[in-house]
């Protein structure tokens, strides 16, 4: 049954400082809501497990997308259009631009955050093996000030992170060294838009002098959380990319995935379709390979 | 930084170009805000959590599924429904092609579709086929299959052109 709207509190935060600050005078008190894509759903689904709401949507400290030394730095209030639109997000990391153009659909994207995405910690959110294979580092905000966790250790397990009640996501940086990569993404569901993924991959591979200097490949909706299958990846790391070796990391891939029966698929449907994007993965990096 | 809980509180946005002050709980969707408190009517619910589009409205020229804004958010704004189009060339022409095409049926997603047309027309003035199936992805119809309103907006974005 739908919420009763009477129900619930609902603060306006003007600034990210007012934000951080009521959080760490009431933590735990405040679920934070940016664009509602997510809350708003649980919210109608009667499932929402907060009765205070702090809206953090449009904030300018979270939606700024900026290039600062080293890095890209996302606001994670930056919305899935915002990252869309960018340039330079298009141009490094495309793996994260697809993953946003195959999200819901454009009135998603429009209200959808990165930010969001990531608390929200879904195993099948769109944008979540891109962070993984572009290894992004997070900067939470807090009214103690600023740490830096990596992305690869965040999620912990099923909706469980490395943020502490009184914390934020403020960004989500990555490094631009990935041009010279094969990015490789592919999202299988019942329908492009609008559906969600019952297997989705990111991968990155580098080869150099016939052998895999590097591989990366991260996969959506088959673990509780968004996975790196680093036992394949060192399969193929020193190793041509041959037949057997192919083989190994497909047989390999599987192993490492733990996909399950829902609604959406089945594991062993699940199990199949990770095998063939794993092998389509190292079939584009081979023909990559041979086009050099 | 004002909190309230069981309390409706004054909301002032613009709608269709009318300043308007609502009495609301600021969770509200903006969805029934409109629809009740406004009797715009035009904009409809389908599934009531983002999936289906029947609710788009454009906020600061922006397309959005209402059914997912707390009316809160939109202080200050400038939100535009399927009442707020009438003087739009575009509509015109998109209402023409939909009739035309057998684009609406039972009716309920044609106001999203027109939105999200018109989203996509301010974006892409001259879209290709691809353009308009991503425009209006996130719209879901039970009735035509889809081709006739892909068509539909093709040739209203045609007409458009020309004129």
């Amino acid at each position: 049954m739908r919420s009763d709207p009477s129900e619930y509190e609902f603060v306006i935060a003007a600034s990210l400082r007012e934000a951080v600050q009521l959080l760490s005078e009431q933590p735990k008190a405040w679920m934070p809501i940016a664009g509602g894509t997510d809350v708003m759903v649980q919210l109608a689904w009667g499932a929402l497990r907060a009765d205070r709401l702090l809206s953090i949507w449009n904030l300018p400290e979270l939606r700024a997308i900026e290039v600062l030394g080293e890095e890209i730095r996302i606001g994670a209030g930056s919305t899935y259009t915002d990252v869309r639109r960018h340039q330079i997000i298009a141009r490094e990391f495309p793996l994260l631009s697809l993953a946003a153009s195959w999200t819901g659909g454009i009135a998603n994207q429009n209200r959808g955050t990165l930010g969001g995405n990531i608390v929200n910690a879904s195993p099948a959110a769109d944008s979540l093996p891109a962070l993984l294979a572009y290894e992004a580092e997070l900067i939470l905000a807090s009214a103690e000030g600023e740490r830096r966790v990596a992305y690869l250790d965040f999620h912990k397990d099923y909706k469980k992170m490395e943020l502490g009640p009184a914390e934020l996501i403020r960004a989500i940086c990555l490094k631009p060294r990935f041009r010279k990569y094969v990015s490789y993404a592919r999202k299988v569901g019942a329908r492009s838009a609008q559906a969600i993924a019952k297997v989705s991959i990111a991968a990155l591979g580098r080869v150099e002098k016939d052998k895999v200097a590097e591989a990366r490949i991260a996969l959506g909706s088959v673990a509780p959380i968004p996975i790196r299958l680093r036992e394949t990846e060192r399969v193929l790391v020193g190793s041509r990319l041959d037949a057997q070796t192919m083989a190994r990391a497909r047989k390999m891939a599987v192993a490492e995935s733990r996909p399950i029966d829902d609604i959406r698929s089945t594991a062993r449907y699940r199990a199949a379709v990770v095998e063939n994007l794993v092998a389509e993965f190292l079939e584009t990096l081979a023909a990559a390979q041979s086009d050099e | 930084m004002s909190t309230y809980r069981g309390a409706k509180r004054e909301i002032s946005f613009t709608v269709n170009g009318e300043r308007r002050t609502v009495r609301a709980y600021p969770i509200e969707r903006l969805l029934d805000v409109l629809r009740q408190q406004l009797s715009l009517t035009g904009t409809k619910e389908g599934c009531g959590e983002g999936e289906c589009g029947a609710c788009s409205v454009l906020i600061d020229n922006e397309l959005v599924d209402s059914c997912l804004v707390p009316v809160a958010q939109v202080e200050g704004a400038s939100v535009v429904t399927i009442e707020g189009l009438a003087a739009d060339t575009r509509f015109h022409a998109l209402r023409d092609t939909f009739l035309e095409c057998g684009g609406a049926q039972c009716g309920i997603c044609t106001p999203g579709m027109i939105l999200a047309a018109i989203d996509l027309l301010n974006r892409k003035p001259i879209p290709t086929m691809e353009d308009i199936r991503e425009g209006l992805s996130g719209n879901l119809c039970r009735c035509t299959g889809y081709v006739q309103i892909l068509e539909a907006v093709a040739e209203a974005a045609r007409r458009t052109v020309i004129r």
